[in-house]
C-alpha cells in the first residue's frame, strides 16, 4: 500500500530536481525560475500529502497559498525579465551589474 | 492494486519530466515538459483525496503560469546555445550537491520508517467532516478560519498584478496617441478660425 513516505521521497526527488536545475543552468533566467516552480510543486506536494494522511485539511488551505504566491512570483519575475531584455538584448544574468554604485 | 499502479506511474512521469524540465536544450520544450510535470503531480493529489488543489494546480500552473512562461520564451528572441555555455562547467559540483541533498532528504524518511520519528496528530479542528466533499469541506475553512490569510493572498495577487503592469508598460515617443485631457480642454476659439481668401489665392494651413 502507498504510505506517507512514498509521497515525501517523490517530493525530495521533485525538489532536488530543483535544486539542480538552479545549478545547472546558471545562464538561463527563464529556466531558473522554471525550477523554482519545481521546488514549489515539490513542497505542495509535500503539504497535500501530510493533510491527506493525517486527515487535516490545513495543509491543502496552505497548498493554495503556495500557489498563489508562486503565480504572483512567475508574473512579476517575468515582467523584470521582459524589461531587462528590452534594455540588453540578453538574459545572461552573469553581468547583471547595472545597480552596482 | 490500481491505486499502486498509479501511484507509481504519476510518481515516475512527474521525475522524469522535471528531469527534463531541467535538461532540455530548447526552453521551449522545458516548459512543456514542466507542463506535464504538472498535470501528473495534480495525478498525484487526485491519488491521496485533494481534488480540489488538484484542479487548481491544473487551471493555475498549466492554464496561466505555464503559458505565461511559454509566451515569454517565445517572445523574446534569444540565442539559447550561448546561454548554455556553462551547462558542463557547474555539472559536477550540482550533481555532488544534488546528491548530497537527496541523501539527507532520504535519512529523514528513513529515520522514520525505522520508528526514530513520530507523525504528530492533528488536532481535529480542521478535519473533513463525515459525508462532506473536498471541495465543500476547504471551502467552509477558507472562509472562516482562514479568512484574513485569504484576504492577504488576494492582495498579493493585486500586488503582483500591478507590479508586472507598471514594469513592462512602456511609455512609446512618436505615436499619436488619445490624448483625452487635451481634446476635453479644447475651445471652438482656438480649432476654427474664419478666413475671407481671396479669390485664386486660396488658404494658408
Amino acid at each position: 500500500m502507498i504510505g506517507i513516505e512514498h509521497y515525501i521521497v517523490v517530493s525530495s526527488i521533485l525538489f532536488v530536481l530543483g535544486v539542480l536545475g538552479i545549478f545547472l543552468n546558471r545562464k538561463n533566467v527563464i529556466v531558473i525560475l522554471m525550477a523554482i516552480e519545481l521546488i514549489l510543486l515539490a513542497v505542495n506536494i509535500n503539504l497535500v500529502a501530510f493533510s491527506s494522511f493525517l486527515h487535516d485539511l490545513t495543509g491543502q488551505i496552505f497548498a493554495m497559498f503556495v500557489l498563489t504566491v508562486a503565480a504572483g512570483e512567475a508574473a512579476v519575475g517575468l515582467a523584470i525579465l521582459v524589461i531587462y531584455f528590452r534594455r540588453r538584448g540578453t538574459i545572461a544574468v552573469d553581468d547583471v551589474n547595472r545597480m552596482k554604485g | 492494486m490500481i491505486q499502486v499502479i498509479a501511484f507509481y506511474l504519476f510518481a515516475f512521469m512527474v521525475i522524469a519530466s522535471g528531469a527534463f524540465t531541467i535538461l532540455a536544450r530548447n526552453p521551449v520544450h522545458s516548459v512543456l515538459w514542466l507542463i506535464l510535470a504538472f498535470f501528473n503531480a495534480a495525478g498525484l493529489m487526485v491519488l491521496c483525496g485533494a481534488e480540489f488543489i488538484a484542479m487548481l494546480l491544473v487551471i493555475v500552473y498549466v492554464g496561466a503560469v505555464a503559458v505565461l512562461f511559454l509566451f515569454v520564451v517565445m517572445m523574446l528572441d534569444i540565442d539559447f546555445a550561448e546561454l548554455r555555455a556553462g551547462f558542463m562547467k557547474n555539472a559536477p559540483l550540482g550533481f555532488v550537491l544534488a546528491i548530497v541533498l537527496l541523501m539527507e532528504l532520504l535519512l529523514g524518511v528513513g529515520a522514520y520508517k525505522a520508528g526514530a520519528l513520530k507523525l504528530g496528530t492533528a488536532s481535529g479542528a480542521a478535519a473533513t467532516p463525515a459525508g462532506v466533499s473536498n471541495i465543500e469541506a476547504i471551502g467552509a475553512l477558507l472562509y472562516t478560519r482562514y479568512l484574513f490569510l485569504f484576504e492577504a493572498a488576494g492582495v498579493i495577487l493585486l500586488v503582483a498584478m500591478i507590479g508586472a503592469i507598471v514594469l513592462t508598460h512602456r511609455q512609446r515617443t512618436g505615436v499619436r496617441g488619445q490624448d483625452i485631457a487635451k481634446q476635453i480642454a479644447r475651445k471652438p476659439s482656438e480649432a476654427t478660425r474664419n478666413v475671407k481668401p481671396g479669390v485664386g489665392e486660396g488658404v494658408q494651413l
